[in-house]
Order: C-alpha cells, then sequence, then structure tokens
C-alpha cells in the first residue's frame, strides 16, 4: 500500500495544526521583541529575562514545584497502597465499590472537588496555603497513580512475594525487596503523571490557594485578564517545555518497562 | 528403587515422622479442598503427591509452606504445631512452579536472597552461594539475570535458591512442568541426585505419574481432597487397592465381575481361614502367605514375595483360588492371588497389559481368551495390541518389541489369543 498521499499529508497536516498551532504561536511570540503581543518586530530573548526579574512569577513557580513534588509523591504512596491492597486483597464484599470510589474522582468535575475541598478547608478552620493545595491536589492525584500502578500489579506474579516470604521475609520485607523494584516503573510513571497535573492544574488550586500561597496557572490567568503580556507567553513557553519532558521521561520509563517485561515472557515462553 | 530395599521409615513403628497431617481439612468457602486426611511423612524422604488437578494437592503442599491455614486439623513439623507459623518463620522451603525468581536480582542474589533475610555474614553467604551453584551446575551463570538463561537454567536457580537455607523440608510443586521431556527425565535424575546428597527431605507435587514413579520413595495418590494409597512406587503400580488408583497410574485392563470360591487346598495352618476372612485382623501365619494383598502394604516385607512366582508381579502367591464372572458366555478369569473374603462380592480384575501374553495358538496357561486385533501401538520398544475378545470388550496387551520391525508375528485382524497366570493381576472390591 502507499502510506504517502495527498489526502494522507493533508488530514495529517490539519490534525496538527490543529492540536499544536495555538501553542506553536505562544511559542514564537515569546521570543518576539516587540512589547505588543501581536506585532513582530523581530527575534529577542528579551522577555525571558524580564521573566527571570519578576519576583511574584519567581515566587508563584517556587510555589508550584513546591506543591507538585509534594502532592504527587503524597499521591504516589497513597494511590500505590491502594493500588496494592484492591488487588491483593481478592473478592470481599463491597470490592466493586471501594474501587469504584477510588476511580471516581477521575471524572468528577474539577468545580466540584476543588469547591467540597474548599468547604471542608473552611470548615476545619485550615489556613489556605501551600499546605491546603497540596493536600487537594493529593486527592485527586492518586487516583491516576493508582491506575497506573494497579494495572501493573494485575499482571504482577503473586508467587513472586510467596517466594519472598518463604525465603525469610516479612510481608512489609517481600514488598520493599521485591514488589516495590519490579512495579517501580509503574510507581515512577505515576508519579511522573501526577506532578505534571499538579503543575497545571488551575480550577482546584483557585479553590485551595489563598493569597500567600498563589501557583502559576492562577497567576497567568490573572495577569491575562489584564492583558497579555510577551512575559507571560514566555513564563507559558517554559511551562510547556517542563510538561513535555515529564510527559517524555514518562512514556520512555513505561516504554522500557514493558520491553523488559516483553522479553522476559518470550523468554520464559522459550523456556 | 534402590534405597527401597534400605530406607523404610514408614514401616517401621518406632520411626518418629518429621511431618504429620492429623485429620485435615481445608475448604474455600463450600469447596472442600482437603477432606479429613492423616498422613505421616519422614526425614530424608522423597514423597510425591501424585493426582489429578483439583486433586487437592497443590493445596496440601501450600498448608506445608504456610501459605493456607487448614480449616480444622494439625500439621505437625519436627514435632511442633505449625498452626501459627507464618510462612517466613518455617524451617520449610518451597521451589515454585513457575519459578518464582526475582527478575530484577542476578542468578547470586536470587540464590544469596534467603541467606540474607537470615543475616549472615557476607562470607558465609558468598560460601554457600558458591555450594549452590556448584551443586546445581551453574558457576559460570551466577551474574546472570534470569530472563538471560534458559528455562532449564531457571529450574536449577529455582532449586538452588530453595535449598540455600538448608530446609529441614523442601517442596517442589510442579518443578518440572516446563521442562522438555527430554529435559525432564535427566532432571529427574539430578533431583535424586541431590536429594540424596543433601539429605533433605522432599515432598514433590505432580500430576506426572512417571515423574513421581521415577523420583520418589513413596508415593501418596490422591482424589478429591482424599488419598487413595501410600506407598512404594512398586507397590502402588503392583498392588493398587482401588481401581482409581489402578487406572490413574499407568495403563491397566479392567474387568468388573463377580467373585467365586473354589476349593481351596487346606491351609497349612487350620485357623488361617478365619483369621483372613476379616480384612481388619492381622493374619495369623505371616510365613504362609496368608496376607491379604490390600493389606500387605501395611504389614510390610513378611508377606512381599519376592523370591516367589518367576513372573515377577506374583507377589502374594496364594494356595486359594478365586473365579471371576466378568461376562455371559466367557471362561471365568481363575485367580490364586486374591482374598477368600471376597467370595460372591463384587470385584474387578485388573491387570496390566505387559503381564498379558499374545500368542498364534492357545498359550498353557490357567486364562487364556482369544480375540481379534483390532490395534497395535507402536512405541519403539513396545507395541501395545488392541485385542478384541468375542464379548466386545478391549483388552490392551503389550510386548517387548525385542525383534526388529519385519519379524513381527501379528498384524491388525488376525486371531490371536491372549494368557495370562493366575497370579498377573489384581483383584480390587469394587
Amino acid at each position: 500500500m502507499k502510506r504517502f498521499t495527498w489526502f494522507n499529508a493533508t488530514s495529517l497536516t490539519l490534525g496538527f495544526a490543529f492540536l499544536y498551532l495555538p501553542m506553536v504561536i505562544l511559542v514564537i511570540y515569546s521570543f518576539n521583541a516587540s512589547k505588543l503581543v501581536t506585532v513582530w518586530a523581530g527575534f529577542s530573548t528579551r522577555w525571558y529575562g524580564e521573566l527571570m526579574q519578576n519576583e511574584a512569577f519567581l515566587d508563584a513557580a517556587w510555589v508550584t514545584i513546591k506543591v507538585a513534588v509534594m502532592s504527587s509523591t503524597i499521591a504516589t504512596v497513597l494511590g500505590t497502597m491502594a493500588a496494592y491492597l484492591l488487588v491483593r486483597a481478592g473478592r470481599f464484599t463491597g470490592r466493586t465499590l471501594f474501587t469504584g470510589m477510588i476511580y471516581a474522582p477521575l471524572v468528577m468535575p474539577e468545580v466540584i472537588t476543588g469547591l467540597s475541598l474548599l468547604l471542608l478547608f473552611i470548615g476545619i478552620g485550615l489556613d489556605r496555603g501551600v499546605l491546603t493545595i497540596v493536600l487537594a491536589h493529593t486527592t485527586f492525584s492518586m487516583c491516576y497513580v493508582s491506575v497506573v500502578v494497579s494495572s501493573r500489579l494485575t499482571s504482577f506474579d503473586r508467587s513472586l512475594e510467596e517466594a519472598a516470604l518463604d525465603l525469610g521475609c516479612t510481608p512489609f520485607q517481600a514488598f520493599r525487596l521485591v514488589t516495590l523494584p519490579i512495579i517501580a516503573p509503574a510507581v515512577i510513571s505515576g508519579w511522573l503523571l501526577a506532578f505534571t497535573l499538579s503543575l497545571d492544574d488551575l480550577v482546584i488550586a483557585s479553590f485551595t490557594s489563598g493569597p500567600a500561597a498563589t501557583t502559576l496557572p492562577i497567576k497567568i490567568f490573572s495577569a491575562v485578564r489584564l492583558g497579555v503580556s510577551p512575559e507571560i507567553n514566555a513564563l507559558s513557553t517554559l511551562m510547556i517545555a517542563v510538561v513535555t519532558v515529564g510527559v517524555i521521561i514518562a512514556s520512555l520509563v513505561s516504554k522500557r518497562a514493558a520491553v523488559a517485561r516483553a522479553r522476559d515472557d518470550a523468554a520464559a515462553a522459550r523456556a | 528403587m534402590v534405597n527401597a530395599a534400605e530406607f523404610e521409615p514408614w514401616s517401621d513403628p518406632d520411626a518418629v515422622p518429621l511431618i504429620r497431617f492429623q485429620n485435615v481439612t481445608k475448604r474455600f468457602g463450600e469447596f472442600t479442598a482437603i477432606d479429613d486426611l492423616t498422613i505421616d511423612i519422614y526425614e530424608q524422604e522423597f514423597f510425591a503427591l501424585l493426582g489429578p488437578s483439583g486433586c487437592g494437592k497443590t493445596t496440601l503442599m501450600r498448608m506445608l509452606a504456610g501459605f493456607e491455614a487448614p480449616t480444622s486439623g494439625t500439621i505437625t513439623l519436627g514435632g511442633e504445631d505449625m498452626a501459627n507459623r507464618p510462612a517466613n518463620k518455617r524451617p520449610v522451603n518451597m521451589m515454585f512452579q513457575s519459578y518464582a525468581l526475582f527478575p530484577h536480582l542476578t542468578v547470586r542474589d536470587n540464590i544469596a536472597f534467603g541467606l540474607k533475610r537470615e543475616g549472615r555474614d557476607a562470607a558465609f553467604i558468598a560460601a554457600r552461594v558458591d555450594e549452590m551453584l556448584k551443586l546445581t551446575r551453574l558457576e559460570r551463570f551466577g551474574a546472570r539475570k534470569p530472563h538471560q538463561i534458559s528455562g532449564g537454567q531457571r529450574q536449577r536457580v529455582a532449586l538452588a535458591r530453595s535449598l540455600a537455607k538448608a530446609p529441614k523440608l523442601l517442596l517442589l510443586d510442579e518443578p518440572l512442568g516446563a521442562l522438555d521431556k527430554k529435559l525432564r527425565q535427566d532432571t529427574q535424575f539430578e533431583l535424586m541426585e541431590i536429594q540424596e546428597t543433601t539429605g533433605t527431605t522432599f515432598v514433590i507435587v505432580t500430576h506426572d505419574q512417571e515423574e513421581a514413579m521415577t523420583v520418589a520413595s513413596r508415593v501418596a495418590v490422591m482424589n478429591e481432597g482424599r488419598i487413595e494409597q501410600v506407598d512404594t512406587p512398586d507397590r502402588i503400580y503392583e498392588l493398587p487397592n482401588s481401581t482409581y488408583v489402578a487406572d490413574f497410574i499407568g495403563e491397566i485392563n479392567l474387568f468388573p465381575g463377580t467373585a467365586r470360591r473354589t476349593d481351596p487346598p487346606a491351609p497349612p495352618d487350620g485357623t488361617a481361614p478365619a483369621a483372613a476372612k476379616s480384612e481388619s485382623q492381622p493374619p495369623a501365619n505371616e510365613a504362609a502367605g496368608w496376607l491379604v494383598s490390600r493389606l500387605s502394604p501395611i504389614f510390610g516385607e513378611g508377606a512381599d514375595g519376592k523370591s516367589g512366582a518367576p513372573d515377577g508381579p506374583a507377589l502374594l502367591p496364594r494356595p486359594d483360588g478365586l473365579e471371576i464372572d466378568w461376562a455371559e458366555g466367557a471362561d471365568p478369569i481363575v485367580v490364586s492371588n486374591a482374598t477368600e473374603g471376597l467370595d460372591g462380592g463384587a470385584v474387578t480384575f485388573a491387570i496390566r497389559p505387559e503381564k498379558i501374553a499374545v500368542s498364534a495358538d492357545r498359550p498353557d496357561l490357567p486364562n487364556a481368551f482369544q480375540g481379534k486385533v483390532i490395534d497395535i501401538a507402536y512405541l519403539g520398544n513396545v507395541s501395545t495390541y488392541h485385542v478384541e475378545l468375542p464379548t466386545g470388550q478391549i483388552v490392551k496387551a503389550q510386548t517387548a518389541n525385542t525383534r526388529r520391525i519385519s519379524a513381527r508375528a501379528f498384524t491388525w485382524d488376525d486371531t490371536v489369543w491372549i494368557g495370562w497366570t493366575d497370579t498377573a493381576g489384581v483383584v480390587l472390591l469394587r
């Protein structure tokens, strides 16, 4: 079959243009020398330089990274634990209910999640700041981690853990020395997923952040309401870069794991 | 089995078993996997649990390892009740069917895994791992990962890992199931050698009867959560105690029928027939061979009759006789090694194909029947003839192919005689 036809080429171009043209324009304009966003006045990295001088943006960036690291770490621990229990506990009454409840936040509208968290924090008198954003991000990103990890655990050979117990491990040692190293790629990609989700969240963060702590998406959003500045373009470009790198690493990690598993399986089949 | 002659702790009433299952029952919900099972396994035994899938043999083994707890009954190991001992605190190691090698560790680290948990010092671990690598002939593969070695090598790593801690008891769950036939046979002999070298008690689970017969000092044939028979491989084969065991182990011809006692010659001891009538009583005169075939495995060597009739299987030549009416219009089967107590009872006569002779002329044997060859299975070393009798029953008879194929005497549709001695088969109660 002939792969290259004008029709294929056109649909591919249109498809990708639809997806990426806005971002490409943003990236290009971030290198615009002019202060006017819509007028091209030559190439410059001026706005990146100015961005580095902007305390408010730098603060917000630092908060965002802190929140993302903390929430994705906590979410990874909790999500892995939840996945491990749900996969390992076998059949018990209410298992489907529990599984469903773990995954429900995936489809819950973010506005609802944000609002209910806000009500909770007000209710228990927790001042909004970094801590509340971390808690909120942990809440929704742990379900993503749990989905990723549990799909790996279902294909995990249970007898490996039994072998570890048989050789003298306590159940926790068996998890730490055998299960965790083997499912590590899934746990890492779960962490990266949670990290990127936290990085670009606007809705939930805007409900749960306080005046003391603002994340970058909120900062950008509020700055844009006063008019788009080239600085914002530069900042957004940097964020696109970070997210892209994160996603690429996550997919590489899980792809390498899949290749290694396929190789093991093929070797086992040959045996 | 060579060591069957000298190694028989199960027939020594003073021997203390290493493992003792007492009235063990295991239920999974409604399903009873193990049904009131009692069994003793002795130190240094190579004990095989044999049965079809779902018979409970794996459950039995997992209870020994500590992965399942019995619903009722007790399991003792070395005199100690195992009820509250978790798997990681038992002096038992298991070799898993899937081998369960840790994919992220090298062969060396896999073998060292259990030793490290014991908190042994590095020098001891290194020496022990080297010893294990040598025992399983894996010296060159220590640095490799499990996926970088062949299936047979992985099997040996699994064995080395489970032996490294020098357990009192090694459990092997279908250890050779993943290997091809040739490699499996070689490995069976390796396993036996390693078992003898290390002196470890081995309990092996298998559904392959040939494997069980080859490696084990005793075989327990299991069916639906119960043990049908526990005995040495030769006795299991020659003296099955039920049609289930007879049918499960090897090939066998079964003739359901009714037993009829023929006039017995006067016994050497007048009290003997009365004694033999009740199966629960020990025979009065052991030396005379008044042993019920079904009881002889329990009472041991005295009645084994290894010096008996030249046709080998006649383990219990008996002075009394039995005729079995098995089909309308057919001559009864003449048996001289059955129990007198069976008179008038519903029995099954069981005979192995290799105990049946095939000839062109009527053989000079107590049992001779004419039939037609309907099929010949040529297996290289032996041929199995499927002979159809006038009653419609198909009898399998096996002959060793001592002559070249061109010299074979019979072919399809030939009329032949089959025959056997009066001690070649076994009479089983139905």
